[in-house]
């Protein structure tokens, strides 16, 4: 076997390896989201997918991309879902916070540092 | 001037990296064409709207912010495996809480930081953005260490700024 060929196994084997990982954190994800018990909880189960399990696929790919023009494609494509993920959970979850959907907390009532009691603070 | 070039460079590069045989094998003028028009379009843009320096312009800052990345990376796996955990328990027993994170960035770009990494974080997420922190809401108590908000907030100042000189009240926690 030549040098050039191990390296293409290695290379297979690794993409393999992430994307497989990768699956099993979407998988997860999608687990929690059935799983778990209100909205915001959920919420966090979501981001599992958003980021490991998306990452962890692209990363695959880009071990597949054949020139390097698409693994940048494929770098920029993470990056962006790395920079605006955040941005569209923490939409979401101040929307809901917003609407007065209160979480579901069992045994726990959240206090300034400072003890300021504000109004509105969810029980 | 500088962060305008700088600018110019990367928009160059990007055009390159998503289109760059179109462009430099000469067949398609068009897209050279579009390609400097609207790099030119947007920093004429840009610079009409003031907007250029450093914060805009990440070049300072950059191998902080890389550092700063590769070190979020490693705490997003970490909470992750945290995360599937949890979720794949035969009992799910989750302790959601709702906390209060001080926020003490120098900048608000610090602070957006600060809060889009622990929303990006599974277990955490920003739930709304207060005059002196953030109200987080956490899937488990595990996730509620102050020392490791204290620690990611401190590395998010320094990786929005570039300058090693930490905040007061970050470096002490």
């Amino acid at each position: 076997m030549s040098a050039a060929e191990i390296f293409q196994h290695a290379r297979d084997v690794f993409s393999i390896g992430a994307l497989a990982v990768g699956l099993v954190f979407v998988i997860a994800g999608a687990t929690g989201v059935m799983r778990l018990p209100d909205f915001y909880t959920r919420m966090h189960a979501a981001g599992v997918t958003d980021t490991l399990g998306a990452e962890l696929i692209i990363l695959g790919l880009i071990a597949q991309a054949g020139d390097w023009q698409t693994a940048a494609k494929l770098a920029l494509v993470g990056l962006l879902l790395f920079l605006t993920s955040p941005t569209a959970t923490h939409a979401i979850a101040n929307a809901a916070h917003r609407a007065g959907q209160k979480p579901d907390l069992s045994h726990f009532k959240p206090k300034h540092p400072a003890d300021t009691a504000t109004s509105e603070g969810p029980k | 001037m500088f962060y305008g070039i700088s600018l110019t460079a990367i928009l160059v590069a990007l055009w390159l990296t998503l289109s760059g045989p179109f462009t430099l094998s000469g067949d398609y003028p068009i897209v050279m064409g579009l390609g400097l028009l609207s790099i030119i379009g947007t920093v004429a843009l840009t610079y009409r709207m003031r907007i250029v320096d450093r914060e805009t312009v990440p070049i300072g800052p950059a191998l902080a912010l890389f550092t700063y990345w590769g070190w979020l990376g490693g705490e997003i796996v970490k909470a992750n495996l945290a995360v599937l955990r949890l979720v794949m328990k035969p009992e799910i027993e989750v302790e959601p809480r709702l906390i209060r994170v001080s926020a003490e960035q120098r900048s608000d770009l610090g602070r957006s930081v600060f809060a889009n990494s622990i929303t990006l974080t599974p277990g955490t997420v920003t739930v709304d953005v207060e005059d002196d922190g953030f109200l987080v809401h956490a899937l488990d108590n595990s996730f509620t260490d102050p020392a490791g908000f204290a620690e990611m907030g401190a590395r998010a100042d320094v990786a929005s700024d570039g300058r090693k000189t930490g905040m007061a009240t970050g470096e002490a926690n």
